[in-house]
Protein backbone atom coordinates (compact mmCIF):
# COMPACT_ATOMS: atom_id res chain seq x y z
CA UNK A 1 0.00 0.00 0.00
CA UNK A 2 1.24 3.73 -0.79
CA UNK A 3 0.17 6.82 1.50
CA UNK A 4 -3.18 8.23 0.71
CA UNK A 5 -4.62 11.14 -0.39
CA UNK A 6 -7.73 12.13 -1.04
CA UNK A 7 -10.13 14.64 -1.55
CA UNK A 8 -13.96 15.40 -1.73
CA UNK A 9 -15.81 18.60 -1.67
CA UNK A 10 -19.50 18.82 -1.17
CA UNK A 11 -21.95 21.44 -0.51
CA UNK A 12 -21.86 23.27 3.39
CA UNK A 13 -25.07 21.48 4.18
CA UNK A 14 -25.12 19.21 6.69
CA UNK A 15 -27.44 16.55 5.11
CA UNK A 16 -23.44 15.66 3.54
CA UNK A 17 -22.15 14.59 6.61
CA UNK A 18 -22.98 11.23 5.71
CA UNK A 19 -21.46 11.38 2.54
CA UNK A 20 -18.19 12.68 4.34
CA UNK A 21 -18.18 10.16 6.83
CA UNK A 22 -19.14 7.11 4.41
CA UNK A 23 -16.17 8.84 2.10
CA UNK A 24 -13.58 8.34 5.39
CA UNK A 25 -14.72 5.10 6.36
CA UNK A 26 -13.80 3.44 2.98
CA UNK A 27 -11.29 4.90 2.22
CA UNK A 28 -9.43 4.13 5.63
CA UNK A 29 -11.30 0.37 5.53
CA UNK A 30 -7.96 -1.15 4.25
CA UNK A 31 -5.80 0.23 6.98
CA UNK A 32 -8.35 -1.21 9.78
CA UNK A 33 -8.66 1.09 12.45
CA UNK A 34 -9.58 0.66 15.70
CA UNK A 35 -13.27 0.73 16.81
CA UNK A 36 -12.55 3.54 18.86
CA UNK A 37 -10.33 5.67 16.67
CA UNK A 38 -12.87 5.42 13.30
CA UNK A 39 -15.30 6.07 16.25
CA UNK A 40 -13.41 9.22 16.97
CA UNK A 41 -12.77 10.31 13.97
CA UNK A 42 -16.59 10.92 13.19
CA UNK A 43 -17.33 12.55 15.87
CA UNK A 44 -14.20 15.12 14.73
CA UNK A 45 -16.18 15.31 10.89
CA UNK A 46 -19.62 15.84 12.76
CA UNK A 47 -18.10 18.75 14.91
CA UNK A 48 -15.83 20.21 12.31
CA UNK A 49 -17.98 20.05 9.09
CA UNK A 50 -21.32 20.70 11.30
CA UNK A 51 -19.21 23.98 12.89
CA UNK A 52 -18.25 24.89 8.96
CA UNK A 53 -22.13 24.86 8.25
CA UNK A 54 -24.05 26.52 11.01
CA UNK A 55 -20.61 29.30 11.43
CA UNK A 56 -18.49 29.92 8.09
CA UNK A 57 -21.56 31.11 5.69
CA UNK A 58 -19.50 28.96 3.00
CA UNK A 59 -20.76 27.59 0.40
CA UNK A 60 -18.76 24.14 -0.20
CA UNK A 61 -15.99 22.70 1.90
CA UNK A 62 -13.17 20.47 0.77
CA UNK A 63 -12.24 17.47 3.17
CA UNK A 64 -8.51 16.43 2.47
CA UNK A 65 -7.95 12.63 4.11
CA UNK A 66 -4.59 11.47 4.01
CA UNK A 67 -2.81 8.68 5.67
CA UNK A 68 0.68 8.26 6.37
CA UNK A 69 1.71 4.29 6.18
CA UNK A 70 4.53 3.95 8.12
CA UNK A 71 3.18 5.25 11.51
CA UNK A 72 -0.70 4.37 10.19
CA UNK A 73 -1.86 8.41 11.15
CA UNK A 74 -4.54 9.65 9.50
CA UNK A 75 -5.15 13.64 8.99
CA UNK A 76 -8.28 15.16 7.80
CA UNK A 77 -8.11 18.85 6.57
CA UNK A 78 -11.50 20.71 6.33
CA UNK A 79 -10.98 23.53 4.20
CA UNK A 80 -13.73 26.12 3.53
CA UNK A 81 -13.78 30.02 2.02
CA UNK A 82 -16.68 31.12 4.20
CA UNK A 83 -15.61 33.65 6.87
CA UNK A 84 -12.29 33.43 9.44
CA UNK A 85 -13.64 31.20 12.35
CA UNK A 86 -10.64 29.51 14.36
CA UNK A 87 -12.50 26.94 16.50
CA UNK A 88 -9.30 26.65 18.91
CA UNK A 89 -9.44 30.30 20.09
CA UNK A 90 -12.58 29.59 21.76
CA UNK A 91 -12.17 28.74 25.80
CA UNK A 92 -12.67 25.21 26.53
CA UNK A 93 -15.53 24.68 28.74
CA UNK A 94 -15.73 23.74 32.43
CA UNK A 95 -16.78 20.18 32.38
CA UNK A 96 -17.04 19.62 36.36
CA UNK A 97 -20.08 21.96 36.67
CA UNK A 98 -23.60 20.31 37.63
CA UNK A 99 -26.13 19.60 34.98
CA UNK A 100 -27.77 22.73 36.03
CA UNK A 101 -24.83 24.74 35.48
CA UNK A 102 -23.32 23.42 32.34
CA UNK A 103 -23.41 24.69 28.80
CA UNK A 104 -23.07 23.22 25.63
CA UNK A 105 -21.52 25.68 23.98
CA UNK A 106 -17.98 24.84 22.85
CA UNK A 107 -18.28 21.42 24.27
CA UNK A 108 -18.05 19.54 20.21
CA UNK A 109 -14.38 21.20 19.64
CA UNK A 110 -13.24 20.17 23.32
CA UNK A 111 -13.98 16.58 22.06
CA UNK A 112 -12.24 16.70 18.84
CA UNK A 113 -9.13 18.24 21.01
CA UNK A 114 -9.92 15.62 23.23
CA UNK A 115 -9.50 12.59 21.02
CA UNK A 116 -7.57 13.58 17.99
CA UNK A 117 -3.83 13.61 18.55
CA UNK A 118 -3.19 16.68 16.78
CA UNK A 119 -4.77 19.39 15.75
CA UNK A 120 -4.50 23.26 13.69
CA UNK A 121 -5.57 26.03 12.41
CA UNK A 122 -5.13 28.64 9.65
CA UNK A 123 -6.09 31.03 7.42
CA UNK A 124 -4.77 30.77 4.72
CA UNK A 125 -6.02 34.06 2.27
CA UNK A 126 -9.25 33.16 1.79
CA UNK A 127 -9.67 29.85 3.14
CA UNK A 128 -10.14 28.52 6.77
CA UNK A 129 -7.65 25.60 7.13
CA UNK A 130 -8.76 22.62 9.97
CA UNK A 131 -6.52 19.63 10.06
CA UNK A 132 -6.77 16.95 12.85
CA UNK A 133 -4.31 13.74 12.99
CA UNK A 134 -5.31 10.78 14.45
CA UNK A 135 -3.39 7.44 14.89
CA UNK A 136 -5.35 4.53 13.60
CA UNK A 137 -4.18 1.75 15.87
CA UNK B 1 -30.92 6.57 13.55
CA UNK B 2 -34.05 4.77 14.77
CA UNK B 3 -35.77 5.68 18.21
CA UNK B 4 -37.78 2.73 19.84
CA UNK B 5 -39.96 4.55 22.49
CA UNK B 6 -42.11 2.55 25.24
CA UNK B 7 -44.19 3.96 27.78
CA UNK B 8 -45.56 2.21 30.84
CA UNK B 9 -47.38 4.67 33.10
CA UNK B 10 -44.91 7.19 34.46
CA UNK B 11 -41.51 5.32 33.14
CA UNK B 12 -40.86 5.71 29.46
CA UNK B 13 -37.83 3.62 27.78
CA UNK B 14 -36.29 4.59 25.03
CA UNK B 15 -33.55 2.62 22.75
CA UNK B 16 -31.62 4.05 20.38
CA UNK B 17 -30.19 2.19 17.45
CA UNK B 18 -27.79 4.00 15.75
CA UNK B 19 -25.66 7.54 15.59
CA UNK B 20 -26.71 10.36 17.43
CA UNK B 21 -25.14 13.57 15.86
CA UNK B 22 -25.31 16.43 14.79
CA UNK B 23 -28.47 15.26 11.99
CA UNK B 24 -30.51 12.83 14.11
CA UNK B 25 -30.59 14.73 17.91
CA UNK B 26 -32.63 16.60 16.87
CA UNK B 27 -34.98 13.46 16.12
CA UNK B 28 -34.46 12.69 19.80
CA UNK B 29 -35.13 16.12 20.78
CA UNK B 30 -38.73 16.25 19.06
CA UNK B 31 -39.46 12.97 20.94
CA UNK B 32 -38.63 14.31 24.56
CA UNK B 33 -39.43 18.08 24.41
CA UNK B 34 -42.68 18.46 26.26
CA UNK B 35 -43.72 14.87 26.45
CA UNK B 36 -42.06 14.48 29.35
CA UNK B 37 -44.80 15.84 31.70
CA UNK B 38 -45.47 13.54 34.55
CA UNK B 39 -42.86 11.38 34.13
CA UNK B 40 -41.03 9.97 36.54
CA UNK B 41 -38.27 7.67 34.85
CA UNK B 42 -36.81 8.27 32.35
CA UNK B 43 -34.71 4.88 30.98
CA UNK B 44 -32.08 5.12 27.89
CA UNK B 45 -30.76 2.18 26.01
CA UNK B 46 -27.88 2.65 24.26
CA UNK B 47 -27.14 -1.14 23.38
CA UNK B 48 -27.16 -0.35 19.74
CA UNK B 49 -26.00 3.16 19.79
CA UNK B 50 -22.97 3.39 17.26
CA UNK B 51 -21.54 6.73 18.39
CA UNK B 52 -22.58 10.02 19.87
CA UNK B 53 -21.14 13.80 19.21
CA UNK B 54 -21.65 16.79 20.63
CA UNK B 55 -25.38 17.69 19.82
CA UNK B 56 -26.53 13.78 20.90
CA UNK B 57 -24.69 14.81 24.43
CA UNK B 58 -26.91 18.28 24.41
CA UNK B 59 -30.06 16.47 24.19
CA UNK B 60 -29.17 14.31 27.00
CA UNK B 61 -28.41 17.30 29.16
CA UNK B 62 -31.80 18.61 28.45
CA UNK B 63 -33.24 15.42 29.12
CA UNK B 64 -31.13 14.93 32.64
CA UNK B 65 -32.34 18.60 33.95
CA UNK B 66 -35.62 17.92 33.02
CA UNK B 67 -35.73 14.79 35.15
CA UNK B 68 -33.89 15.94 37.41
CA UNK B 69 -36.58 18.18 38.52
CA UNK B 70 -39.34 15.42 37.90
CA UNK B 71 -37.74 12.46 38.66
CA UNK B 72 -34.74 10.04 37.86
CA UNK B 73 -33.21 9.39 34.60
CA UNK B 74 -30.85 6.42 33.71
CA UNK B 75 -28.88 5.21 30.60
CA UNK B 76 -27.80 1.13 30.15
CA UNK B 77 -25.90 -0.53 28.02
CA UNK B 78 -23.20 1.89 27.11
CA UNK B 79 -20.40 0.52 25.15
CA UNK B 80 -16.86 1.49 26.30
CA UNK B 81 -16.07 3.54 23.36
CA UNK B 82 -19.58 5.85 24.39
CA UNK B 83 -18.34 5.95 27.65
CA UNK B 84 -15.01 7.33 27.18
CA UNK B 85 -16.74 10.12 25.38
CA UNK B 86 -18.93 10.59 28.76
CA UNK B 87 -15.25 10.42 30.69
CA UNK B 88 -13.89 13.24 28.38
CA UNK B 89 -16.75 15.53 28.74
CA UNK B 90 -17.78 15.42 32.21
CA UNK B 91 -20.77 13.95 31.60
CA UNK B 92 -20.12 10.77 33.63
CA UNK B 93 -20.03 13.21 36.28
CA UNK B 94 -23.73 14.21 35.22
CA UNK B 95 -25.60 11.20 34.17
CA UNK B 96 -26.64 7.77 36.03
CA UNK B 97 -24.76 5.00 34.23
CA UNK B 98 -26.05 1.79 35.12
Amino acid sequence: MQNLRKEITVDSKMENMETLTAFVENELKPYEPSMKSQMQINIAIDELFSNVVHYSGSSKMTLVLEVVEDVLTASLTFIDNGIAYDPLSKADPDISLSAEDREIGGLGIFLVKKTMDGIEYKRDGEKNILKVTKKLG
Amino acid sequence: MQIEKKVENNVVCIALDGRLDTVTAPQLEHELQGKLDSVTELDFDFSKLSYISSAGLRVLLLAQKIMNKQGKMVIRNVCTEIKEIFDVTGFADILTIV
